[in-house]
Parts: structure tokens; C-alpha cells; sequence
């Protein structure tokens, strides 16, 4: 498969994150997408990391280029853990403040 | 033309994986969502080991799929919302954020059309760069500082969590 394929596949899965975000009212749905988001970029982490790889594998068999972009997308999924621990515990509280989870309720700011 | 075992399997999950991200934007009940999602993520593993990312492949079934889709899982559950009462938004913004994220994938996908190297085969031997030990080494030697921050950071949104979601003292 080209690279080509992965990208589109990632920008594909991308935009339809942030048709999620811009659509739902359900607060953890738009988190949801916010995930996927996040996942589409890895995919893309690591497509680039295969592709770099190959390419330094043409002249050298013993290569280890491209473990970095494969690090990058293990932080990646670190930081996502902790994004998603301290977002979900605000929804929490924000259902515990409004017994409701939907979007449109926290327009306090704009009045 | 014959189409490998390979690309079989590529056309299988991107379509696996394009579908489920639309059913988890268009489901009406969270649940649904939740467990498109987790589809979601099992197919971008399958795509992970098709590129040799076999520890990573492993990492986001257990991180993603395992952990942190339970917990939306479990809050879900706990608030009550596995039922279909979300009101959805007005039409005209509906349609504004569907063109809005169409026409950035239209673009994104126009700019880089014709721009990256198109024969590159993707698939072809396998190195081990994507195995544990290779990456445990360089995360441990390389990359430990780094590391050692993200411990941090653990624990600083570990006590985050706790404080948000503790009942109000005074």
C-alpha cells in the first residue's frame, strides 16, 4: 500500500472527528471524538515511521530509524490516558453541578 | 489484477475502520458510540500490525480498548445516559459543521494528492523495529527523561482526578 492511503485514511477518520465535536451536544460523545481524533494522528505517526523505516532499510539491513515516531505515538497514548482521567472527572462534576452532560447548558459565558 | 492477502486485509479495515467512526458520530445512544469506538480502535491496531507496530498494536487494544473506553463506559453507566433523549442541534448547524469538516477533508486531501511519493510499498520485510525490545531500549536509554516526566504527569492527573471528583468540603 502507498503512504498516500494512510493519509487519506487518517485525514478520512480525522475529519469525522471533527464533524463529532461540531454536531453532538453530548458532552462525552464529543470527547469521544476528540479520541478519535487523537487516534487518526498515531495511525499517521506510524505510517510515517514505516515509510522513513523502509526507506533507511534500502541501504542498511541493521537500521533502527524510525523507533522514535513509534516512541512519539507511546507518549501519545500516555498523555491521552491522563487527558481522559481529568476530562472525564470535569463531565462528572459538571453533571453533578447541571444533571446534564449536554453542551448547551454551559453557555454561562456568554451572557 | 489479484489482489495479496496484504491488501485484502488494508481495504478490510479501512473500511472496517471508516465506518465505525461514522456510526460513533451518527449513533444516538452513547453506548453504541462507545462500542463503535472500541471497533474503531481495533482496527486501527489490525492497521498497526499490518505496518509492524506490533507493540504499539498490543498497547492500543489494551490502553484504548481496555482501559480508557471502560471508564467512558463505566461514567456512561454511572450518570444514566444510556438512553436516546440527547436533543440534537438545528439543521443549519449541522450542515455548517458537515461542510466545515468536509471541506477540510476536501482540502487537506487536494494538497496532498499529487505531492507524496506514490510507490511506495508499504509492506515489505519486517526488522523488529516495532518490537518491545528494540523499543524498550530506546525508551530507557534515549527517552528516560522523558519518561520519567509522563510519571508525573500521571500522578499530577491522578490527583487532579481525585480533587475534581470529590464531593465539596466546605
Amino acid at each position: 500500500m502507498p503512504i498516500n492511503y494512510y493519509i487519506f485514511l487518517s485525514v478520512a477518520l480525522f475529519s469525522i472527528g471533527i464533524i463529532g465535536v461540531l454536531t453532538r451536544r453530548n458532552a462525552i460523545i464529543i470527547f469521544m471524538c476528540i479520541e478519535l481524533m487523537l487516534n487518526a494522528v498515531n495511525l499517521l505517526l506510524v505510517a510515517f515511521s514505516k515509510m522513513h523505516h523502509l526507506k533507511a532499510f534500502a541501504t542498511d539491513v541493521a537500521t533502527k530509524v524510525g523507533t522514535e515516531a513509534q516512541l512519539f505515538v507511546f507518549f501519545i497514548m500516555v498523555v491521552a490516558a491522563a487527558e481522559v482521567t481529568v476530562g472525564l472527572a470535569i463531565i462528572v462534576m459538571m453533571y453533578r453541578n447541571i444533571h446534564s452532560v449536554d453542551i448547551n447548558f454551559l453557555n454561562r459565558l456568554k451572557h | 489484477m489479484a489482489m495479496s492477502m496484504v491488501e485484502i486485509l488494508f481495504w478490510f479495515l479501512t473500511s472496517l475502520s471508516i465506518f465505525s467512526a461514522l456510526m460513533v458520530v451518527f449513533s444516538k445512544n452513547p453506548v453504541h458510540s462507545v462500542l463503535w469506538l472500541i471497533m474503531v480502535f481495533f482496527s486501527i491496531s489490525g492497521h498497526y500490525i499490518l505496518l509492524n507496530a506490533q507493540f504499539l498494536a498490543i498497547v492500543n487494544m489494551i490502553v484504548y480498548a481496555g482501559a480508557i473506553m471502560v471508564l467512558f463506559l463505566f461514567v456512561i453507566m454511572l450518570m444514566n445516559l444510556n438512553t436516546e433523549n440527547e436533543q440534537s442541534k438545528s439543521k443549519w448547524l449541522q450542515l455548517a459543521a458537515a461542510l466545515s469538516g468536509g471541506s477540510m477533508m476536501l482540502i487537506l486531501v487536494a494538497a496532498l494528492k499529487g505531492n507524496v511519493a506514490k510507490a511506495t510499498a508499504m509492506f515489505t520485510q519486517d526488522s523488529g523495529i516495532g518490537l518491545i525490545k528494540n523499543l524498550g531500549n530506546v525508551l530507557f536509554t534515549d527517552y528516560v527523561v522523558p519518561f520519567e516526566i509522563s510519571s508525573v504527569l500521571f500522578l499530577s492527573a491522578m490527583v487532579g482526578a481525585v480533587i475534581l471528583g470529590k464531593k465539596e468540603a466546605a
